[in-house]
């Protein structure tokens, strides 16, 4: 027995060091939040509170373009990713170890283990080529792109899902004369749905959030709204980043949230 | 029987097959295949404007550590590239030492709260974890710019009288990476910490070890593994980054990824920006590799 009042998993000067990271951490993401509320155009000076950043920046067509152009590439890349995403976790999960399976997770993890820059630099030279030949410069090359590197994080939580599944529903619904199709539009799916929509989130926000490789596949005009900001910061910068990144923010922390609520183990 | 049994494997190890393919399309298309096409462009012959002109040459490859002479055309050490280099190994070893030095404690105060906080706790690590890394960037630039945070306290309380210049410094780079890779650090830290019995603390005090040992000869051999997982997932991602060098580093400080990149815009040497790719794909999967044997090391019930 240890002595009283002598708690062994404390050591000194962790607790300390640990609420000194965690505001360390939050004061940076804190201070950018204010200033997007500030009147005056600092981004140092406090003059009062006001809303004109988010009106300028809703107001600002290069904005509002880069906004509508991330959110449809997140919604696409998303989808396409969560659908290979979900038919791969079937063919990988509840089977027999099969030749080549090993092969298949390392090229669905793929994107994970590659430095961003160099995907980015090798989409660059590919759909060079691809723009080159065919002519088309629209938006197909970043939704590609981005479906690709979103299916590992569409992966993970289907995946994870499917593996805490029973089996025996299905295998009931089997003996009730389902075929296999019904016996997985009415079964597996409905009980695979919140990993499935866990996956999509992620993936939207992975797609959401993604510089390096947009900036490098773009076609001129094609800005999302972080590669927008990239910009932006190159000159002198205004409140109206902080509110951008601010409505990215919140954002970011509503669907985490879901996320979070979706795949809490009830217990 | 036998034989029916065999063909029902057969038939379902297909299906495993066909339903991962489109997955498998997508990701050759725009993840592994361009990939060949960079380890390719690697040994063409740089064109005058950029892009590539279909002669094979080792170029590329010779020049991430020498370039020619311009008057007699022999090879010299680039002293250019290798300051590179190391600034971008340095950097990235400094940022895994500070976040390990962080983010350890800062894991065994989550991991060791009481259960209904935890929760809480491991959600604010994980909120900065997701939120974008520009965003992230942007926030850190704003404290440590000269009429950021901290040289407006800095100044207020009187310390000093001019901004301390931090912005665009190998220290703004090593800041900003540090406070990006925290989270990254922390997490697997904190899962294996969460994993220890916290009785072969009391086996260790029981014994009259004094703190020191028990962190040394307890603590730190059980959560390796996680030690070499929150490591790996913060090199990794240092040596090949991009965004925080360049917003923060202000494009004098560059580290690899802002060289590589230079080669396809105003360098206008693709194949010499093909082969530095190669060679940073190769570092990384080098630190994968070593990753994936101490993690195997770690179940190892004999090791």
């Amino acid at each position: 027995m240890a002595e009283r009042g002598f708690d062994v998993a404390r050591l000194p000067g962790f607790a300390s060091i640990a609420i000194a990271a965690f505001l360390a951490l939050y004061v940076p993401i804190l201070t950018l939040v204010l200033y997007s509320f500030n009147a005056g155009n600092s981004v140092a000076l406090w003059q009062g509170f006001s809303l004109h950043w988010y009106g300028d920046a809703w107001n600002n067509d290069a904005v509002k373009s880069a906004a509508v152009r991330s959110l449809v590439i997140a919604t696409c890349a998303s989808a396409i990713a969560t659908t290979v995403a979900t038919m791969a976790a079937l063919g990988t999960t509840r089977r027999r170890a099969f030749r080549g399976q090993t092969l298949i997770y390392v090229a669905i993890n793929q994107p994970l283990m590659v430095p961003e820059i160099v995907t980015a630099v090798a989409l660059l030279i590919v759909f060079g080529i691809v723009k080159t030949w065919t002519g088309y410069q629209g938006l197909g090359y970043l939704i590609l792109a981005h479906s690709a590197f979103c299916v590992p994080f569409a992966y993970l939580p289907i995946r994870a899902r499917l593996e805490g599944m029973d089996l025996s529903l299905e295998t009931a619904a089997a003996d009730l004369y389902a075929t296999p199709w019904q016996a997985f539009r009415r079964v597996t799916l409905p009980l695979l749905a919140p990993g499935i929509v866990a996956g999509a989130m992620l993936a939207f926000v992975i797609s959401l959030d993604d510089v390096v490789i947009t900036e490098f596949v773009k076609s001129g005009g094609q800005d999302t709204l972080p590669t927008y900001m990239l910009g932006q910061m190159r000159r002198a910068i205004t409140p109206e980043v902080n509110a951008i990144s601010t409505a990215l923010l919140a954002l970011t922390v509503l669907l985490l949230t879901a996320f979070f609520l979706l795949t809490r183990k009830r217990e | 029987m036998a034989r029916a049994a065999d063909a029902a494997r057969r038939a379902s190890d297909q299906r495993g097959w066909l339903l991962s393919l489109p997955a498998l399309i997508l990701l050759f298309l725009a993840a592994s295949g361009p990939l060949i096409v960079v380890l390719i462009y690697s040994f063409l012959s740089p064109g005058q404007y950029g892009n590539v002109v279909w002669n094979f040459s080792l170029d590329g490859w010779r020049g991430i550590l020498f370039s020619r002479d311009i008057f007699d055309d022999t090879l010299v050490l680039a002293d250019a590239h290798l300051t590179i280099f190391w600034r971008s190994v340095w950097l990235s070893v400094m940022t895994t030492v500070i976040t390990f030095a962080i983010g350890f404690p800062t894991a065994w105060f989550i991991a060791t709260r009481p259960p209904a906080q935890r929760a809480m706790w491991l959600f604010l690590i994980t909120i900065p974890f997701w939120t974008n890394l520009l965003i992230r960037t942007f926030a850190i630039n704003e404290v440590i710019r000269n009429e950021g945070l901290l040289n407006s306290l800095l100044i207020w309380t009187g310390i000093t009288e001019r901004p301390i210049q931090i912005v665009y410094t190998d220290t703004a780079v090593l800041i900003g990476m540090a406070y990006v890779y925290l989270p990254l650090m922390v997490l697997p830290l904190f899962a294996a910490i969460d994993r220890f019995d916290l009785r072969l603390l009391e086996a260790g005090y029981d014994l009259y070890a004094s703190r020191g040992q028990v962190l040394r000869r307890i603590i730190l051999p059980i959560v390796k593994p996680g030690i070499v997982a929150g490591s790996i997932l913060v090199f990794v991602p240092s040596l090949g980054a991009y965004v925080t060098p360049r917003v923060l580093g202000g494009g004098k400080n560059m580290m690899i990824g802002n060289f590589i990149e230079l080669q396809f815009t105003q360098g206008r040497n693709w194949p010499l920006g093909a082969a530095l790719s190669m060679m940073l794909l190769l570092i990384v999967m080098g630190a994968l590799l070593i990753y994936v044997r101490a993690a195997n090391r770690g179940t190892d019930p004999h090791g």
